[in-house]
């Protein structure tokens, strides 16, 4: 696998009118990592993983995505990417083999692959029994566990997820976190993911990066920032000190 | 570094993948409508109703001159043409929708070219409206219309539907990049339809319109679609513009409706 960073910013910039909605935002995900964008609502967390997608341009800077511009060469970005969006993208008058189906077209997995890859993802999801059911007759743990399964089928070299745990109950954000974890280590995929819950990304990220106000305030181990910001405290507790302190940061 | 020479590389896929995405996007359409059939009958009530109501009473007006054909002859492409309107016009709706649903997200994250997602929403919708000539065919045969079951000839209307409601759903999904939501949608979709319709061929020649209309109803789309269905569908139909010229219009108008579409599509998630 290659060493080179899976994500690549430079001084991202995006604007909606005055609207700064990121600002000069700079930092790097390693191969095999999973990092975590935490910040409050409104903080840019969305509006950085729409340009990391390719789904919105920056107003300037640069982002690389998987080895390729996310400008230049959005299609090259998005064969290499897998996205569970916060919305969920299954189509519920489809059933869960029928959805899988169409993912598998969409990446163009090679029609003598695609059965078993669709089988291998229903299998890790644990949705075997269900695979030819509506979708809108999934539970919201099932959902969650669907949209895994699409974005996973074609081995992205990195996952985006933004909010993957949102709404869950805590042993439906529980099961969520065992899949990510086992993606990142059996496929070697990277994973970006956005949460509100701080103790999710202590539990789950080896790196987290804090956004507000569409800058990034802080990047690094929960442990190296709990060192810095905050010793012998919760992760909550650097947050509370990253963001309640703008003035001495900016 | 990859800038130019990796962009130039993937603006062009290749002929069999490119038919697997606007397959993918199509199938699934069919699969849905499969798994919920009954839109397909409770639309085709409106085509019969078309032919056994308004066509029943209008075959008694004097006024219309149809050609030498009975006015139920004339009338029946003209109403094939208007249910795959119908069915076509409002496909916007379903992109906002799907838009609403998260659902269009995963088409765009996706590899496949915009174009492709387009074509395969167009030959979704042609699907649609194939199910639906198939009622106006059998709806036609009950009430003694002159038809040409030769297969050349149903194969060239069904070559007109497909291309008649590729165009249209494809114009609908323009309207749904620009109006963006559901409500506003249903009010344009309502004004819409009834010009494209009445402004045409579809229910009295073009011969009895005025002047201005004349202009309006020749540069319609629809007229031509008409055109073609009655050419091809009725025994002894003949085409007032040409086949030629019906193919070159629809044709034409469906390429410049995909390049647009094409271009707006993906603004709709942003």
């Amino acid at each position: 696998m290659s060493t080179s960073p899976v994500v690549e910013t430079q001084n991202l910039t995006r604007r909606f009118g005055q609207l700064v909605a990121l600002s000069d935002v700079s930092f790097t995900v390693e191969p095999g990592e999973i990092f975590g964008l935490i910040g409050p609502n409104g903080a840019g967390k969305s509006t950085l993983i729409k340009i990391l997608t390719t789904m919105l341009p920056p107003s300037s800077g640069r982002a690389r995505v998987a080895g390729f511009d996310v400008s230049d060469a959005p299609e090259q970005v998005r064969r290499r990417i897998g996205y569970v969006p916060q919305l969920l993208s299954s189509d519920r008058e489809l059933t869960g083999y029928e959805n899988l189906l169409l993912s598998a077209r969409l990446y163009l997995i090679p029609r003598s692959e695609r059965a078993r890859r669709i089988d291998e993802a229903l299998d890790m999801m644990r949705l075997g029994d269900a695979r030819h059911r509506l979708v809108r007759d999934y539970s919201g743990g099932m959902l969650r566990r669907l949209e895994i399964a699409q974005s996973m089928l074609h081995r992205p070299a990195i996952l985006f997820m933004d909010e993957p745990t949102v709404g869950l109950d805590p042993g439906g954000r529980h099961t969520v976190w065992q899949h990510v974890r086992a993606l990142n280590r059996d496929l070697g995929s990277a994973i970006v993911l956005t949460t509100h819950y701080m103790d999710e990304a202590d539990e789950l990220c080896h790196r987290v990066a804090i956004i507000q106000n569409g800058k990034l305030r802080a990047v690094g181990t929960p442990g190296e920032l709990k060192a810095q910001y905050a010793p012998g405290a919760s992760l909550d507790d650097v947050y509370e000190a990253v963001t309640s302190n703008v003035g001495a940061q900016a | 570094m990859s800038g130019d020479a990796g962009r130039a590389s993937e603006m062009v896929e290749r002929p069999a993948d490119y038919a697997t995405h606007i397959f993918a996007v199509a199938d699934a359409e069919v699969r849905k409508l499969l798994h919920d059939p009954w839109e397909i009958f409770s639309r085709a009530l409106q085509p019969v109703l078309w032919l056994m109501l308004f066509g029943e009473v209008m075959a008694r007006v004097r006024g219309i001159t149809s050609g030498g054909v009975r006015y139920l002859d004339f009338l029946a492409p003209g109403i094939l043409a208007q249910s795959a309107l119908f069915v076509s016009i409002f496909y916007g709706i379903s992109a906002i929708w799907e838009r609403d649903l998260g659902v269009l997200h995963r088409y765009m994250v996706s590899p496949a070219p915009r174009s492709a997602l387009v074509l395969g929403k167009a030959l979704s919708s042609s699907v649609r409206a194939l199910t639906q000539a198939t009622f106006v065919y059998i709806c036609s045969v009950l009430l003694g219309v002159q038809l040409n079951l030769s297969p050349s000839h149903v194969t060239v209307v069904i070559l007109l539907v497909v291309l008649g409601s590729g165009l249209f759903s494809t114009f609908s999904l323009i309207i749904a990049c620009i109006v963006k939501t559901r409500e506003r949608f249903m009010g344009i979709g309502q004004v819409l339809t009834m010009p494209i319709f009445f402004a045409s061929n579809a229910i009295y020649p073009i011969a009895l319109m005025p002047t201005w209309l004349k202009a309006i109803a020749s540069a319609n789309p629809l007229s031509y679609e008409v055109d073609g269905l009655r050419a091809m569908m009725l025994a002894g139909g003949v085409s007032v513009f040409g086949l030629g010229l019906d193919f070159l219009a629809l044709l034409s108008a469906f390429g410049v409706v995909a390049v647009i579409a094409t271009r707006m599509y993906p603004r709709l998630t942003q």
